[in-house]
C-alpha cells in the first residue's frame, strides 16, 4: 500500500488537564506553606515569597535593591561566604524581583538540604546590606543600565510602562541618579517590614519526603518571628499619561522598536480567558495575525507577538516588535489592519479550532514536571483566584465563539486609544 | 541516568527512543549533522537560512507550522558552527503527526521562490536585530575571523555578511538540501510517554522509505595552533569599553574538554566564583566579567569577557584576567574548591532530567558525538578530573602566544 503524505494522520482533541493541587499548612508564625509532592528526582525547590511593600516615589528602589542584595551578607556570613556554602553543595540560589511579589528560590538536592537551608534562614533573617557591597551594587547596576539604555526594545518598554502606570513599581523606570537614592538605614527599614513570616509564603515541589518538610517547617517557625512594623503592600493608585505618543530617535539605528498597547483587565475579570483566546489569534503563536503579515508575508521582522500581562493593580495588552527602520511606519499600517479585521470580521472556524487545540496543547505542555504545577498555583494563589480558574480557562478555550471573540476585540482592540512608542527612526 | 533504545533503519536514519510515561506528552527532535562549520566561505549563512526554509512548506505539505498546532504541537530549531537541530513537542497521543511533518521535510522541500523571499528578509532582519542593531552585537563576527585563520569557524553562523544572504539563489538552496539533509546525516530522538515498538513502526512507515542519499564526507581546513598573540582595538558606539580575550582550546571529544569545563566553573559559575568574587567585588575592576568555551566539535574557544568600571583602563583590565590565569597556572586549585564544582555539575545534570526536551536534545548531540550514553557517563568524567589535571591545562592554553584580545573602546559622544 503506498504511504499517502498527502493527508494529516488522524489525531486527537486534548481532553482532560490534570492539574496537582497542593498540600497547606499554616506555621505558628503566620507563614503559609505549600507543597507539591510528586516526581523521582530526589530534589526540592522552594520558593520564599514576599509581597513587595507599598512604593515610596521619595525612596523607589527600595523593593528591587533589598531583594536583590540578599545575597551579599549577613550577620553572621558574607556574601562570599553564602555563595561558597550554597555552591559546594552543588546548590542554586536566587534572587528575584517582581512587580507584586518577590523572592528567595533554593534548588537543592534532598540529600544536602540540611547544610544548605540553614544559609536560606539566615539571609531572610539577618541580611545586612553591607555598605561597601551597597556601593557596588549601585556602581554596577548604573554600568549595566548604561548599556541596556542602547537596546532600543529595553527603551521601548521602558516608556510604555511609564505611560500606562507611571510613577509606581509598574512605571518606574530608574536611571542613573535614582540608585543614589539608596541608603542603607532605609534598606533596613524595608526590610525588617517585608521579610516577616506574616508576609511570606513558601512553595515547595519535588521529591517532598517526610523528614524533608520537617525540616524545612523546623527551620522557618522556629526562630523567627513577626516584626513590630506591620508589612504594608498597598499600593498607590496608578495614573495613566495623557500623552499617547512617544517617539525616541536614535539616528543611527537599523531597525525600530515598537511597543505599542493599554491597560485592561486582569486575570480576576471574567473576560480574561476568552480574551486570551482572541490574543493568541493576533500575535500569541508563530501563526498568528501578526507574524503571518508582518513577518512572513512582508518579513519587515525577526518577530512580532501580542500578550497580556496581569498584575494585581490590573493589567495590559501590548504589542511588541523590531522591525526594519526604513519600514517602520508601514508596520504599524498592518498592525492597525489587523486589529481592525478581529474587529469587523468573524475568526474562520477553521483558524479557531487549530488555536483552540494549539492553547490546549501548549497548556499540557507547560505541565512539564512538579515545578510547573507548583507555578500555576502561583498564578492562582498571587490573584486570590481557585483553580476553578483554570476549569473555566480549557472551557473557555474549547467553546468561546467567533461572536464572542469579535465582540471582545471591539471592546478591548481600540488602536486608536492604544499607547504607542517607537524607538529608532519613524 | 537517561535510559534510551536504539535502532537504525536501512536508509542510515539513527533512532533513539527514551520512553518516560511521567508526562502525557511526546517529543521529536531531529539534528542534521550539518552546520555553518559545512558552508563555502563565498556563501555563509546558508546553514542558517536553510533552517529558515525548512518551514516553507515541504514536498506534499504546504505548511509545516498549522497541521502541528492543530494537533496542540509546539515546535523550534536552531542552528550552530555544528550542527542544525529542529524539535517538536506534542501530546503522545498525536505523534504520528509529528513523523508524517518531520519525513516530508526530509524527503523534500517545496522550493517556493515567495519562501526564499520572505526567510532572506526574515534572517537579515535577524542579523540587524541580534549582531548589528545591538552594543556589541557585532564581537563575533570580529572575533571569529582573529581566532580561527583557517577553520570555517572563522565565520558566525549568520554569516559572514548581509551580501552572502541577499545573493542566495533557489539553484543553491537545492543543492545544500541534497547535499546535508538526507538520512544518513540525521539522527533522530523520539521522547516522553511513547514505546519503542510504536516509534520503529512510525519510523518504518514514514522513513523508511526516504532514499539514503549521498554520504557528506566532511574534509574540513585544519585549524593550526596558534604561536603569536593576537590583538585589535575597535572603537563603537557602545557606552562602555568592553575587553574580550580568546584562547585556542581541545575539541569536544579531547579529555581535555571536561578539564577546560571546571576551570570555566572555578573562574566563573556562581556568586562564589573567582573573576566574580575577586574581579567584581574585591577589586572593583569590572562591573562583569565571564568566562565560558564553545564547546564546538573541532577545535574550541576559550573566551573571557569583561565591561571595566569607567574608571579602570583596559589594560589594567587585562592585566586583572591575566593575574588569575597565572594563579591557575601556579598553584593548584584547594580540595573545596574542586569539590564544589564537581557538586554543581552533579546536580545540574539531575536537574536536567527534569525536562523531556532537554533529555531529548542531549541524546541526540551524544549520538552525533559516536554514542547516546555519553550522556550517562558525563558525571563521571567530571567527576575524575584532578587538580593536576587543571594546572597542567591552565598552563597549555592560557598563554599569551595562544591568545586573541578584542577590546571595544566607547566612542565618547561629546
Amino acid at each position: 500500500m503506498t504511504l499517502n503524505r498527502k493527508t494529516a494522520p488522524a489525531f486527537g482533541a486534548i481532553d482532560n488537564i490534570n492539574l496537582l493541587h497542593p498540600g497547606h499548612q499554616k506555621l505558628d508564625n503566620g507563614c503559609n506553606v505549600f507543597c507539591f509532592n510528586s516526581g523521582d528526582q530526589e530534589l526540592v525547590r522552594i520558593e520564599w515569597v514576599f509581597a513587595n511593600q507599598r512604593f515610596n516615589p521619595d525612596k523607589p528602589l527600595l523593593n528591587v535593591a533589598v531583594n536583590t542584595m540578599l545575597t551579599e551578607g549577613t550577620a553572621s556570613l558574607t556574601s562570599s561566604q553564602i555563595a561558597d556554602k550554597v555552591d559546594f553543595y552543588g546548590a542554586f540560589l536566587q534572587v528575584d524581583y517582581g512587580y507584586d511579589n518577590s523572592q528567595v528560590t533554593l534548588f537543592s538536592l534532598n540529600k544536602h538540604l540540611k547544610h544548605t537551608l540553614p544559609v536560606i534562614k539566615d539571609i531572610i533573617t539577618n541580611s545586612i546590606f553591607p555598605e561597601k557591597e551597597l556601593e557596588t551594587y549601585i556602581r554596577n547596576q548604573q554600568q549595566k543600565l548604561q548599556v541596556s539604555l542602547q537596546k532600543n526594545d529595553f527603551v521601548a518598554r521602558r516608556v510604555f510602562n511609564n505611560a500606562l502606570y507611571g510613577n509606581t513599581l509598574y512605571g518606574l523606570g530608574a536611571d542613573a541618579d535614582t540608585f543614589k537614592t539608596l541608603r542603607r538605614e532605609d534598606m533596613l527599614a524595608h526590610f525588617k517590614q517585608m521579610y516577616q513570616p506574616s508576609n511570606c509564603t513558601i512553595i515547595i515541589a519535588g521529591k517532598i519526603e517526610p523528614n524533608i518538610l520537617e525540616l524545612i517547617t523546623n527551620t522557618f517557625d522556629k526562630d523567627w518571628a513577626n516584626s513590630t512594623v506591620k508589612p504594608d503592600s498597598s499600593q498607590p493608585e496608578i495614573e495613566e499619561a495623557v500623552e499617547h505618543f512617544y517617539f525616541v530617535e536614535k539616528p543611527d539605528a537599523l531597525q525600530s522598536a515598537i511597543r505599542m498597547g493599554a491597560p485592561i483587565i486582569n486575570r480576576t475579570h471574567p473576560d480574561f480567558p476568552a480574551l486570551q483566546v482572541l490574543n493568541t489569534v493576533l500575535g500569541g503563536y508563530f501563526g498568528s495575525r501578526l507574524m503571518a503579515n508582518i513577518r512572513e508575508d512582508k518579513g519587515y521582522t525577526y518577530g512580532i507577538g501580542s500578550g497580556m500581562s496581569s498584575l494585581k493593580q490590573g493589567g495590559a495588552i501590548f504589542i511588541a516588535t523590531e522591525v526594519g527602520a526604513d519600514v517602520c511606519k508601514a508596520a504599524i499600517t498592518e498592525i492597525e489592519k489587523e486589529l481592525n479585521l478581529l474587529k469587523t470580521e468573524l475568526i474562520p472556524t477553521e483558524e479557531l479550532s487549530l488555536v483552540r487545540n494549539f492553547m490546549l496543547g501548549s497548556l499540557l505542555g507547560s505541565l512539564e514536571n512538579v515545578l510547573s504545577h507548583a507555578d500555576k498555583f502561583k498564578n492562582l494563589y498571587f490573584a486570590g483566584l481557585d483553580y476553578d480558574y483554570y476549569d473555566r480557562y480549557v472551557d473557555t478555550v474549547k467553546t468561546v465563539t467567533a461572536d464572542r471573540l469579535q465582540q471582545l476585540a471591539n471592546v478591548y482592540l481600540n488602536f486608536d486609544n492604544f499607547y504607542k512608542v517607537i524607538v529608532g527612526k519613524y | 541516568m537517561v535510559k534510551f533504545n536504539r535502532f537504525t533503519l536501512d536508509n542510515g536514519l539513527r533512532v533513539i527512543v527514551h520512553e518516560d510515561s511521567t508526562t502525557p506528552m511526546a517529543v521529536l527532535n531531529i539534528l542534521y549533522d550539518v552546520g555553518a562549520r559545512d558552508e563555502n566561505p563565498e556563501q555563509t549563512g546558508f546553514a542558517h537560512l536553510f533552517e529558515h526554509l525548512m518551514f516553507g512548506g515541504s514536498l506534499n505539505i504546504p505548511d509545516y507550522d498549522q497541521p502541528l498546532q492543530r494537533v496542540g504541537g509546539e515546535n523550534n530549531a536552531f542552528t550552530s558552527n555544528d550542527l542544525t537541530n529542529y524539535y517538536i513537542t506534542l501530546p503522545s497521543a498525536n505523534i504520528e503527526t509529528a513523523f508524517w511533518l518531520e519525513s516530508d521535510r526530509m524527503l523534500s522541500l517545496a522550493f517556493s521562490k515567495k519562501s526564499l523571499e520572505v526567510q532572506r528578509n526574515v534572517v537579515i532582519e535577524e542579523f540587524k536585530q541580534r549582531y548589528l542593531n545591538q552594543p556589541y552585537g557585532d564581537v563575533w563576527l570580529k572575533l571569529r575571523p582573529m581566532v580561527y585563520k583557517k577553520h570555517p569557524y572563522q565565520w558566525a553562523t549568520i554569516g559572514k555578511e548581509i551580501k552572502h544572504i541577499e545573493d542566495a539563489k533557489i539553484e543553491d538552496v537545492k543543492a545544500f538540501f541534497k547535499k546535508h539533509y538526507n538520512p544518513q546525516n540525521a539522527i533522530m530522538v523520539v521522547g516522553g510517554d511513547v514505546k519503542t515498538a510504536e516509534v520503529k513502526k512510525l519510523a518504518e512507515k514514514w522513513f523508511g522509505p526516504i532514499p539514503a542519499g549521498e554520504k557528506y564526507h566532511r574534509n574540513l581546513p585544519q585549524e593550526p595552533e596558534q604561536h603569536e598573540e593576537r590583538r585589535d582595538t575597535v572603537t563603537a558606539k557602545v557606552p562602555l569599553n568592553d575587553v574580550y580575550i580568546a584562547f585556542q582550546m581541545g575539541d569536544r571529544l579531547d579529555e581535555s574538554y571536561y578539564v577546560a569545563e571546571l576551570i570555566s566553573d572555578i573562574l566563573s559559575r556562581g556568586n562564589s566564583s573567582r573573576l566574580y568574587r575577586n574581579l567584581v567585588k574585591e577589586k572593583q575592576l569590572f562591573s562583569e566579567v565571564h568566562a565560558y568555551m564553545t564547546g564546538s566539535l573541532d577545535k574550541g574557544m576559550f573566551v573571557f569577557e569583561g565591561k571595566p568600571l569607567e574608571n579602570v583602563t583596559t589594560e589594567a583590565a587585562e592585566a586583572a584576567i591575566w593575574e588569575e590565569l597565572e594563579r591557575l597556572k601556579t598553584e593548584e586549585v584547594p580540595a573545596d574548591e574542586l569539590t564544589k564544582v564537581k557538586n554543581k555539575t552533579e546536580s545540574t545534570m539531575i536537574f536536567s532530567e527534569m525536562s523531556l526536551l532537554d533529555k531529548a536534545m542531549n541524546l541526540a548531540q551524544f549520538e552525533l558525538l559516536g554514542d547516546a550514553d555519553m550522556l550517562n557517563k558525563e558525571t563521571g568524567k567530571y567527576i575524575e578530573v584532578t587538580a593536576a589535571q587543571i594546572k597542567a591545562l591552565a598552563n597549555k592554553i592560557f598563554r599569551k602566544d595562544n591568545s586573541t584580545t578584542l577590546i571595544y573602546l566607547a566612542e565618547k559622544v561629546a
